[in-house]
């Protein structure tokens, strides 16, 4: 058969396509279980992080999840819990952050730490390049800050993405979201040297302005919504 | 030396055929994936399976592909492995695929892949094919393995992650170089390795 001829070179290319297609598919469908699971367990390895329990060699990450998590819930902006068909774990909070407060489904991890139960709150928002996101865990005042983390897609290396490093997460650690007269007022990240009165704060990442930025915003979004759930917890713990 | 003619095309890429230090190919990813050796190391074996895998497949095919299309067809199987490449590092290290994140994809646009594929797999039958595709493959290896060691030596004092520079030197007022972990460095490390590469091999010099 002639090789330069127009009807070999289309079916020469249908076949190649098809067959590269069909192997592709096979491919994707054998190893997708394996995959969804990896993508879960990095996901339960970073909510694990907001309350430091980092898995030691040897431990699996969903066992220490299913071990320390006691309960996860979805509540609405008026701080109900609700009852969607959706499990918290597999709320896209990226697609959440995007709907007006009082449509939004906002998860709750607890998590029964060896100092008492946390509640996990996810946060979500835009860095200088690209999304940024983490984990914040509050002690069972619904107020102050036990732990957070974060975690970044392309932040520059050593200027923004060092938001990643415990350096920066560990300032929050006992911040109050909420003011001595209950008005929620978030984090602020600061400036060395422009630290704002009335409000907590922690120090920015020097040379990573935009993302420390990103990160305030992200807080303020991402928690807002929840004042009311953090009141009625407040209420409770009295 | 008498070396077997059969193995040349796995030999020369190694040093005097080198495909990054001699062809100048490849430079993007010997920067983007240089900060760390763990990446470096994963890269080189993905590049080389894709390459060798690729050069057989061409060759196997070099006597059906129409020539218009050849270009297109070398492109389809080149993907098509790469992409392969991607779900099985998502599947089994999906810590390492989040590091390497879009290089793995951006090996499709490798200048050495479709480079060997065209000057090599398309005259060669599938064994010489196939050697050549390790050596190149090695040889890019041997680069980004040597820059990635200096990197992560200088830039974060470990290698493959372990602290290697002993606490003591900090102490004495040792810091690591934070300019080895950005893309600049990676370039003129490579230059630095041609500089040593050319004035040990003077038939290579201009």
């Amino acid at each position: 058969m002639n090789r330069q001829s127009n009807t070999y070179t289309i079916i020469y290319s249908t076949v190649l396509v098809i067959v590269v297609g069909v192997v592709l598919s096979v491919v994707y469908q054998a190893l997708r279980p394996r995959q969804i699971e990896n993508i879960q367990n990095d996901t339960k390895r970073q909510i694990l992080a907001a309350v430091r329990i980092v898995p030691q060699k040897g431990e699996s990450v969903s066992q220490l999840f299913d071990k320390y998590i006691t309960g996860s819930y979805i509540v609405n902006d008026k701080g109900q819990k609700i009852d969607p068909k959706e499990d918290a774990f597999n709320v896209k909070v990226s697609l959440e952050v995007k709907k007006p407060a009082d449509e939004r489904l906002l998860p709750v991890f607890e998590c029964q730490t060896d100092n008492g139960l946390k509640y996990i709150i996810p946060v979500y928002g835009a860095g200088l390049w690209g999304p940024i996101w983490g984990y914040v865990a509050f002690d069972n005042n619904g107020d102050t800050i036990y732990g957070a983390y974060f975690a970044h897609q392309g932040e520059t290396p050593g200027l923004g993405a060092e938001i990643e490093k415990p350096a920066f997460s560990d300032q929050f650690e006992g911040k109050n979201i909420f003011s001595p007269d209950g008005v929620f007022t978030s984090v602020a990240v600061s400036k060395v040297g422009k630290e704002p009165q009335g409000q907590a704060w922690v120090h920015a990442v020097s040379g990573g302005t935009i993302t420390s930025q990103g990160v305030q915003s992200m807080l303020f979004d991402s928690l807002e919504p929840y004042s009311a759930f953090f009141k009625s917890l407040k209420g409770s713990a009295l | 030396m008498n070396i077997n003619k059969n193995l040349l095309p796995l030999i020369n890429p190694l040093s005097k055929d080198n495909p990054v230090i001699v062809q100048v190919l490849g430079i993007c990813s010997a920067l983007a994936v240089t900060a760390k050796l763990e990446p470096a190391v994963v890269m080189t074996i993905s590049v080389t399976a894709v390459l060798a895998l690729a050069n057989v497949i061409i060759s196997l095919l070099r006597n059906t592909i129409p020539t218009s299309i050849r270009i297109i067809v070398q492109l389809v199987v080149v993907a098509a492995l790469v992409v392969i490449v991607d779900q099985v590092l998502k599947a089994y290290t999906y810590d390492v695929s989040k590091a390497l994140s879009v290089f793995i994809g951006l090996i499709i646009t490798n200048c050495i892949i479709m480079g060997r594929l065209e000057a090599f797999a398309m005259s060669n039958r599938p064994w010489p094919a196939f050697l050549d595709g390790i050596g190149n493959g090695l040889g890019y290896g041997i680069i980004l393995i040597i820059v990635a060691f200096f990197r992560e030596l200088l830039g974060s004092g470990t290698l493959f992650g372990f602290q290697v520079v002993p606490q003591w030197c900090y102490e004495h007022g040792y810091q690591n170089n934070g300019m080895m972990i950005l893309p600049p460095m990676a370039l003129i490390t490579v230059a630095c390795i041609i500089w040593v590469h050319r004035s040990h091999n003077k038939d290579l010099q201009e």
